[in-house]
């Protein structure tokens, strides 16, 4: 088959540019996956648990739960 | 009949999964050997076969076996490809050509799936006991007004959900 118009195709190094591809898109998806999870979940979460404990009355919390009727220990 | 036409397409394919014993050429032509006396089985991962497609040759393909034995560029492209076709059933782009079968196969996933449906709901109507009382309507509701009582997860979970002044879900 007389190859008058193909380009001859790569025909070594085929294994290592694959590697180095995959190397990259590797360590780029892992980061990426990282560093949304910490700005989508883990700032979010200590914001939540920050505010909720800023003006958190435990006693006041406790009564309630106590009035509901929800302990053993104390009627 | 159906079962028969599902067996010969399954030969066909070569989808045994065996090397080199049982395998089909598909369209035969006249100088095989009849299955499943041959050992030619190719595929993507094992595409050497140990013999070649064609075994029985006439006098004109022995001529062009001896002609290869030579140096090959005195082969012209038709004998190189002739040769090609003695050796080997397919090229890859044939062998590794797209079908239709995953219509066939989603098919009949979905017809199975839908089959065990209707038996499921067969069996919630007449098989099926009473529900035991702590998954009535009522039990969970006061199921989960204890757990609203002992405030869970009230951070970001559940009783962060619900408004203890209004005594009604957040907006």
């Amino acid at each position: 088959m007389a190859s008058s118009a193909l380009a001859k195709p790569q025909m070594c190094g085929l294994l290592a540019r694959r590697l180095r591809i995959h190397i990259i898109g590797a360590f780029v998806v892992s980061l990426g996956v990282a560093v949304f999870y910490k700005f989508a979940v883990a700032e979010p979460r200590k914001k939540a648990y920050a505010d909720f404990y800023r003006n958190y009355d435990s006693m006041k919390d406790f009564e309630e739960m106590r009035k509901a009727g929800v302990f053993q220990s104390v009627k | 009949m159906l079962s028969r036409a599902a067996w010969s397409l399954a030969l066909r394919r070569g989808g045994l999964g065996t090397l080199g014993i049982h395998s089909l050429g598909g369209s035969a032509p006249s100088d095989r050997k009849m299955p499943p006396y041959t050992n030619y089985f190719a595929q993507r991962s094992y595409p050497m076969p140990d013999e070649p497609f064609c075994t029985e040759l006439n006098a004109e393909q022995r001529a062009l076996k001896e002609k290869e034995k030579g140096s090959w560029t005195l082969l012209s492209d038709a004998e190189k490809v002739a040769l090609y076709r003695l050796q080997f059933h397919e090229t890859f782009a044939e062998m590794n050509r797209r079908s239709n079968e995953w219509k066939t196969v989603m098919g009949c996933v979905f017809f199975f799936l839908g089959f065990a449906a209707l038996l499921i709901w067969w069996q919630r109507v007449y098989m099926f006991p009473e529900k035991p009382i702590t998954l009535t309507d009522e039990w969970k509701a006061q199921q989960l007004q204890r757990i609203l009582d002992m405030k869970a997860n009230p951070v970001q979970g559940l009783a962060s959900r619900w408004d203890y002044e209004k005594k009604q879900w957040k907006k």
